[in-house]
């Protein structure tokens, strides 16, 4: 039932909205992840980020996409958390014990393990639109012990100034994904997180809209 | 057939025999040279293909659909522009009250009342953009933001609705009908680009604005304001109500500022460092890159026929 409405949801919503209200320019759309087990990196500046991600996605793989995500936000109340937990189909992440990590990314080890594919956003938070805060380390905990895992970087510009955070308003605009290609694991978490934060500043290079920042906004 | 007024008619037979021929072409060159990529060629020409046929479907549909067709095309437009074009996060509701002006636009073609059409965008689209930015309240880089947008809603949407308009008018040429006059703006306008190509391809030695474009050259240009001059003077009389000398003239109209649309297009893409607007139609870029020409001669020649004719 929920993976009906999870489809009906993606195809008659997210996917004409995509398609209509934002606009895409999607490149090397074939190096993302076609089968899991293996983790998206993406940069997150709004909360559509999530959605263009999946959409991205035929509706007939939608529910093995996974967005890891904050359970202090998305699970606040019962209509959010059932939303997010069964129509988006989140992981719940707990940002504020992140003392016990094993026990912090177990369900992201068990949907791996299930073949899932994952979507994590290492900044952590949206954060200012369309800038790349610092990179949390979150990602190399989770692919300590599956060293061969196919991680994929995905810059995306534009839905920061679609819908930014603590903005209710939509306003269409086209917005660039850029797939890069997947990042070798590196046993040194600081280096490893620094390719990955590489990677993404060279794909932000191939966005069209990379200009349509205007410079003050940015001090 | 389909009670398509039969010059009319003839025309996007004659469009469809290019489009086939063109096909044909590709076809051969692939089979004589199985190595050589011709991907890029063949997205143009299935490009072509999707174009037109989309545009002569909505162009036989009643008017209301044709009208709001052209209105869509306004807006992705003009989200085109937006999205590569500087703007504040500060002129997001701005940019909102922007794209409401669509609809309002289409509504005054669609109900016919010329002088609304004519004015609301230079006079109150022009006037209310500003003062909703001052409610905002940020001043820092007021000045080119609004202008950037104002900018941006005249070519997008002012100028883009005057094809719609196009098909308001009353049909003085009944063997051509409405979509004539759109038929002939459209086909002229993309066949003077053609026309550059090949003339700058075949003769092109003196660059005429390198630094904007540096492939297009005065041979290219002249010879396809003489050829377009020529081609449109003969056509004109079939789907419009314009003689044939009006016709050259409107000829020579459009292939001047079909020239300048284009080179106007590639200045912000130059300016932005990109190569495409956007990734809209395969092998073609974005919306504006097919469009930049259209632009300009969409209501440079509605108004040089409504002051002759209407």
């Amino acid at each position: 039932m929920n993976r009906f409405l999870k489809i009906l949801f993606f195809a008659l919503l997210v996917k004409p909205m995509v398609l209509l209200g934002l606009g895409l320019n999607v490149f090397f759309k074939a190096k993302l992840p076609k089968q899991g087990p293996a983790i998206v990196v993406a940069n997150h500046n709004s909360h559509l980020d999530t959605l263009v991600l999946m959409s991205l996605y035929p509706l007939s793989q939608i529910h093995k996409i996974r967005p890891v995500a904050a359970a202090d936000y998305f699970l606040k109340n019962k209509l959010l958390a059932w939303f997010s937990l069964n129509i988006i189909g989140i992981i719940p992440m707990q940002r504020k014990h992140i003392r016990d990590t094993s026990a912090l990314f177990a369900q992201c080890h068990r949907a791996l393990d299930d073949g899932d594919i994952l979507l994590l956003f290492p900044e952590g938070s949206r954060g200012k639109p369309e800038q790349l805060s610092d990179l949390k380390r979150g990602v190399h905990h989770l692919i300590k012990s599956r060293k061969t895992l196919k991680v994929v970087p995905v810059m995306m510009h534009g839905l920061g100034k679609a819908l930014p955070k603590g903005e209710m308003i939509f306003v269409p605009f086209n917005c660039d994904v850029v797939v890069g290609d997947a990042i070798p694991f590196n046993a040194d978490a600081k280096c490893y997180i620094d390719s990955v934060s590489n990677a993404l500043n060279q794909l932000l290079a191939l966005c069209m809209t990379r200009q349509s920042v205007v410079k003050d906004d940015l001090e | 057939m389909f009670n398509i007024p039969i010059h009319s008619f003839y025309m996007m037979t004659f469009v469809v025999i290019l489009l086939i021929t063109g096909s044909l072409i590709r076809w051969r060159l692939q089979v004589k040279n199985p190595q050589t990529d011709y991907l890029e060629l063949k997205q143009r020409i299935q490009s072509w293909w999707w174009m037109i046929g989309i545009l002569f479907g909505i162009l036989l549909a009643p008017t209301t659909v044709s009208i709001i067709f052209f209105a869509l095309l306004s807006f992705l437009a003009l989200k085109e522009f937006f999205s590569i074009m500087p703007t504040r996060q500060a002129d997001r509701r701005i940019l909102l009250w922007a794209y409401l002006a669509i609809p309002l636009q289409y509504y005054w073609v669609a109900t016919n009342w010329y002088g609304m059409f004519l004015i609301f965008i230079p006079i109150y689209v022009f006037l209310f953009l500003p003062m909703r930015a001052v409610f905002i309240g940020e001043t820092k880089g007021f000045i080119r933001s609004l202008g950037t947008i104002h900018w941006a809603v005249m070519l997008s949407v002012l100028c883009v609705s005057h094809i719609a308009y196009l098909l308001q008018l009353p049909v003085k040429n009944e063997q051509a009908g409405a979509l004539g006059l759109v038929l002939f703006l459209i086909f002229i306008t993309q066949f003077n680009d053609v026309c550059q190509y090949i003339w700058g391809k075949t003769l092109g030695k003196h660059k005429i604005i390198p630094k904007v474009s540096p492939k297009k050259t005065w041979e290219g240009f002249i010879g396809g304001v003489i050829t377009v001059t020529l081609i449109s003077g003969f056509v004109a009389p079939y789907l419009t109500p314009l003689t044939m000398v009006q016709g050259f003239v409107a000829g020579t109209l459009i292939a001047i500022s079909g020239f300048v649309g284009d080179v106007v297009i590639s200045s912000v893409k130059r300016d932005l460092a990109i190569k495409d607007s956007g990734t809209l139609i395969p092998g073609h870029g974005g919306l504006l890159d097919r469009i930049d020409s259209l632009i300009y001669t969409a209501p440079l020649f509605f108004h040089f026929l409504y002051y002759l004719h209407y």
